[in-house]
C-alpha cells in the first residue's frame, strides 16, 4: 500500500518511549498517527464520467428517443464512499523495551522493516542508564516488586562499588572473546579487538562490554551500561547482584536506554512529536547512518567468516 | 448479502434493465419508456438481424429461473411462477391492460412473462437506440461502492454527508438503504430532522451514526421530541442533545423516562441539574448505564469521594461518569498518593480525571524537578491542578513552569 503513497515513508526511525507504556501500544498510536497523515494529504477530485442517457428529442416525425450524452460525477470514487485510502501501515519493532523501562525505541515503517532485520543480525551494542537503589530487595528486582528483605548501605563506598564494577565487567569480556569465536592469536583479531570491534555474530547469553558508575549517593547509585543481547530484566538483575556482592541489597528504580546501534536520544521522538512529517524527518535523518553502519558490519561478518580466525574446536 | 432487488435485473436483457433502473429512480417518470418498450416487444418483426439480442435474452430467462428457485420467500418471485402458468395470449392481454392502468405498481415480472421471442426478431431503430451496454449491476457485493452509481437513494446520501464506507460494514445497512426510496422514505425524516433543529450539514453525521432512524415511524418520532419537550427541555436544548446522541430518538418514552430518573435518583440531584446534565452530556442517556453504576460506586468506595462531592464533581464535568474505571483509580493513585493532593482538592478540578495519565506524570515530575511542585493554595507559588492539566505544553513551560520548551524535552527523555 506504501509503495504508490508516500515513497519517503520507508526507513526506521526512534521514538522516545516513555515508562509505563507498552511497546504495542506504542507501535499502534505511532501506525495510527501515520495512517492520519497519510489520509489527510490525499485530495479528492470529483471525477466525471459520460453517460448516455435517454431522452426525448422533437423529431422530424413528432417526439423521438434519442441518447444524449451527459457527463454524471461518478460517486464510487468519493471518500464517503471509498473510506480511507490507507488502513493500515507496515510498523515494525526493533529490540524491545519492556513496559517498566523508557528509552529509545527503534520502529521501522514499510519497507524500513527488511533493515530491521539486517540491524538485528548485526549486533550492535546498546547503553542504558540504570538506576539503582541500595538497601532492600524485591521478587522482581525492581522497586515496585514484594519486598523480600532490608539491608544496611552505610559500609558501601564508592571504590567497592567500582571494584567490583571491574570484576563483572572482567568476566563479561572474557566471555565475550569466546562467544565471538575468534582465535586472538591472530593478526586480524587482533587489529579488530584494538579497534573494539569484536562481538559475538550469533546468538549468547548476554555480555557487558561496558559498565561504570556515573553518580553515586547512597542510598542511591546511577550506572551506565553497554551490552548486547540483553533483556531489561537482566539489567535489573545485574543491579540485584551487584547489591549482594556489596554485602547489601539493591532494587533497580529505572532502566533507560540511550542509545540502540546508531539511534541516539537525540534522534528519538517525544510522544508530540509522533506524527508523519516528524517521522518522514527523522527517517531522512538517519537513513545515511544506518546504511554506514551495515556496511561496516559486513566487512566484519566476512572477517568471522574467515577459515584462519576459526578455533580449532 | 442478498439483494433481491438487485437480483432483478439479471432476470431481463438489457433493454430492460435500463428500464427497470428509470423505474426504481422516476417511478412518476414511468410512462414514456415503458410504452415504447412494450410496443417494441409486442410487435415482433420477423427478421434475423436480432440474433446474438435473443440469446442474450434467454440467458437471463433461464438465470431467472434460477433465481426463483433460490428464494421462493420473496413475494415478487412466487408472482412469476404464479404468471408462467397463464397461456402466453392471455399474458399479452394483461400486458396491455398494465400499461394503460399505471396508478397500480407495475410489477416487472408480468414482463417477464412474453412468450419466447423468436431468435430473428428485428428490432427498430426506436428500441435500438434504447439498449445501453451497461453490465448488470452484482446481485450480491460487500461493499456499497458497486451500487452508488445507479442508486440515486445512495447518491443523495452521499451529497447529504454520510459516510458510505462506515455505514456499509455494519449488518443489513446495505440491503436497507437500496431498498429505501428517497422521495418516500428518506425526505420526511429529513425534513423532520430539520423542523428539531439539526442543521444541514450535521445531517450526514448524524445518519451515519444512526441510519435506523430513517426506518422509523414518523409519529414515534414526534411522540418522543414532545416527550423532551414536556420535561422542559428547550427547543435548542433538544436539537443540541439530538446531534450530540444520535441514538436519542430511537429510544422508546418509557426507556427514556426510565433512564432520565435512573440519573436524578442515582446522582441525586434535582430537576434542574439533571436537565443540565443531561444537556452537556447526553450521550449518557443512550449509552449503557452500567458503566455509569460502577463508576459511581468506584468514586464512592474506592476513592473514598463523599456523595456531595460526587454530585459537585459530575455537575462540573458530567465526562468523568463514562470514564474508564481503571484509568480513573490509576489518575486519583497518582494525583493523591505520589502528588499528594487531599480530595477536597481533587474535587475542585475534575478534569484531572479527563486527561492523560502520562501527561500529569511528566508534567509533575518537571515541576518537581525544577523545586515548583507546589499545590496547596495557601502557599506562595500555587499552581492550580486545572493549570497543570488542561493547558497546551508551551503554555504551560511557558507560565508555569517558567522554563523553555527544549528544556522540557531534554528533561522528557530523561524519564
Amino acid at each position: 500500500m506504501g509503495s504508490k503513497g508516500s515513497t519517503r515513508l520507508h526507513g526506521l526511525f526512534a521514538v522516545y518511549k516513555p515508562p509505563g507504556l507498552n511497546w504495542k501500544h506504542l507501535r499502534n498510536t505511532v501506525e495510527l498517527q501515520l495512517l492520519k497523515g497519510l489520509n489527510s494529504q490525499m485530495q479528492y477530485t470529483p471525477q466525471e464520467h459520460i453517460r448516455f442517457l435517454l431522452g426525448p428529442m422533437e423529431g422530424s416525425e413528432g417526439k423521438e428517443l434519442t441518447l444524449t450524452a451527459t457527463s454524471v460525477p461518478v460517486l464510487s470514487e468519493h471518500p464517503l464512499v471509498r473510506g480511507p485510502n490507507y488502513r493500515s501501515v507496515k510498523v515494525g519493532v526493533g529490540h524491545r523495551l519492556d513496559v517498566k523501562s523508557s528509552g529509545v525505541q527503534v520502529l521501522g515503517v514499510g519497507r524500513g522493516n527488511k533493515l530491521l532485520t539486517d540491524i538485528y543480525n548485526a549486533h550492535l551494542t546498546k547503553d542504558y542508564t540504570v538506576r539503582g537503589l541500595l538497601g532492600k530487595a524485591t521478587d522482581d528486582f525492581s522497586d515496585e516488586g514484594r519486598l523480600i528483605e532490608k539491608t544496611t548501605y552505610d559500609h558501601v563506598t564508592p571504590e567497592k562499588l567500582s571494584r567490583i564494577l571491574a570484576v563483572i565487567q572482567g568476566s563479561h569480556q572474557k566471555a565475550l572473546v569466546m562467544y565471538s569465536n575468534l582465535d586472538l592469536k591472530t593478526q586480524e583479531a587482533y587489529e579488530m579487538a584494538v579497534k573494539g570491534l569484536i562481538r559475538p555474530m550469533d546468538k549468547s547469553p548476554m555480555l557487558i562490554t561496558g559498565i561504570r558508575c556515573l553518580q553515586f549517593a547512597p542510598p542511591e547509585f546511577l550506572l551506565e551500561i553497554r551490552c548486547m543481547h540483553e533483556t531489561q530484566q537482566l539489567l535489573r538483575r545485574v543491579v540485584h547482584e551487584i547489591g549482594l556482592e556489596l554485602k547489601s541489597a539493591a532494587v533497580c528504580t529505572q532502566v533507560r536506554r540511550i542509545r540502540d546501534g546508531v539511534f541516539t536520544l537525540e534522534d528519538a521522538l517525544l510522544r508530540t512529536q509522533w506524527d508523519m512529517h516528524s517521522i518522514e524527518k527523522s527517517i531522512q535523518k538517519v537513513a545515511p547512518r544506518i546504511e554506514a553502519e551495515l556496511k561496516k558490519c559486513q566487512t566484519v561478518a566476512l572477517c568471522h567468516r574467515d577459515p584462519v580466525g576459526q578455533p580449532s574446536s | 448479502m442478498a439483494l433481491p432487488a438487485q437480483q432483478i435485473p439479471k432476470w431481463f436483457y438489457s433493454v430492460k434493465i435500463r428500464n427497470f433502473i428509470t423505474i426504481m429512480q422516476f417511478r412518476n417518470q414511468l410512462m414514456r419508456p415503458r410504452k415504447t418498450t412494450l410496443h417494441g416487444l409486442l410487435a415482433l418483426p420477423e427478421q434475423s438481424s436480432g440474433n446474438f439480442f435473443h440469446w442474450r435474452f434467454k440467458s437471463y430467462r433461464t438465470s431467472s429461473i434460477w433465481n426463483g428457485s433460490q428464494a421462493p420467500s420473496s413475494t415478487r418471485q412466487e408472482n412469476i411462477s404464479a404468471q408462467d402458468t397463464h397461456p402466453p395470449s392471455l399474458n399479452k392481454l394483461q400486458l396491455k391492460t398494465e400499461v394503460t392502468n399505471f396508478d397500480s405498481q407495475i410489477s416487472l415480472e408480468e414482463l417477464e412473462d412474453l412468450p419466447p421471442v423468436s431468435p430473428l426478431q428485428q428490432i427498430s431503430e426506436e428500441d435500438a437506440v434504447q439498449i445501453v451496454a451497461e453490465p448488470p449491476l452484482p446481485p450480491a457485493s460487500f461493499t456499497l461502492r458497486d451500487y452508488v452509481d445507479r442508486s440515486e437513494t445512495l447518491q443523495k446520501l452521499v451529497l447529504l454527508g454520510v459516510n458510505l464506507s462506515k455505514l456499509e460494514k455494519r449488518p443489513g445497512v446495505g440491503t436497507l438503504l437500496l431498498r429505501l426510496d428517497f422521495e418516500n422514505d428518506i425526505q420526511k425524516i429529513l425534513l423532520f430532522l430539520k423542523d428539531i433543529g439539526v442543521e444541514d450539514n450535521q445531517l450526514g453525521a448524524f445518519l451515519t451514526k444512526n441510519y435506523i432512524i430513517l426506518t422509523e415511524d414518523l409519529e414515534n418520532l414526534r411522540t418522543r421530541v414532545a416527550y423532551l419537550e414536556s420535561k422542559k427541555f428547550s427547543k435548542t436544548d433538544i436539537s443540541r442533545m439530538i446531534v450530540n446522541a444520535p441514538y436519542l430518538l430511537s429510544f422508546p418514552v418509557d426507556r427514556l423516562d426510565n433512564r432520565l430518573g435512573f440519573f436524578q435518583k442515582e446522582l441525586g440531584l434535582n430537576v434542574q441539574k439533571t436537565r443540565d446534565l443531561v444537556i452537556r452530556l447526553p450521550r449518557l442517556l443512550t449509552g449503557s448505564l452500567e458503566p455509569v453504576k460502577e463508576n459511581m460506586k468506584v468514586y464512592q468506595l474506592q476513592l473514598g469521594f463523599k456523595r456531595n462531592e460526587i454530585q459537585h464533581m459530575v455537575t462540573r464535568i458530567p465526562k468523568i461518569l463514562t470514564a474508564n474505571k481503571r484509568k480513573l483509580t490509576e489518575t486519583f493513585d497518582y494525583v493523591h498518593n505520589v502528588m499528594s493532593l487531599p480530595h477536597h482538592i481533587i474535587v475542585k478540578f475534575p478534569q484531572v480525571f479527563n486527561s492523560k495519565l502520562l501527561k500529569i506524570k511528566e508534567r509533575h515530575s518537571f515541576l518537581t524537578y525544577l523545586g515548583r511542585a507546589q499545590y496547596d493554595p495557601q502557599k506562595p507559588n500555587y499552581i492550580s491542578l486545572d493549570k497543570l492539566v488542561s493547558i497546551p505544553d508551551e503554555v504551560f513551560c511557558k507560565e508555569v513552569a517558567k522554563a523553555s520548551l527544549q528544556d522540557f524535552e531534554i528533561f522528557l527523555k530523561t524519564l
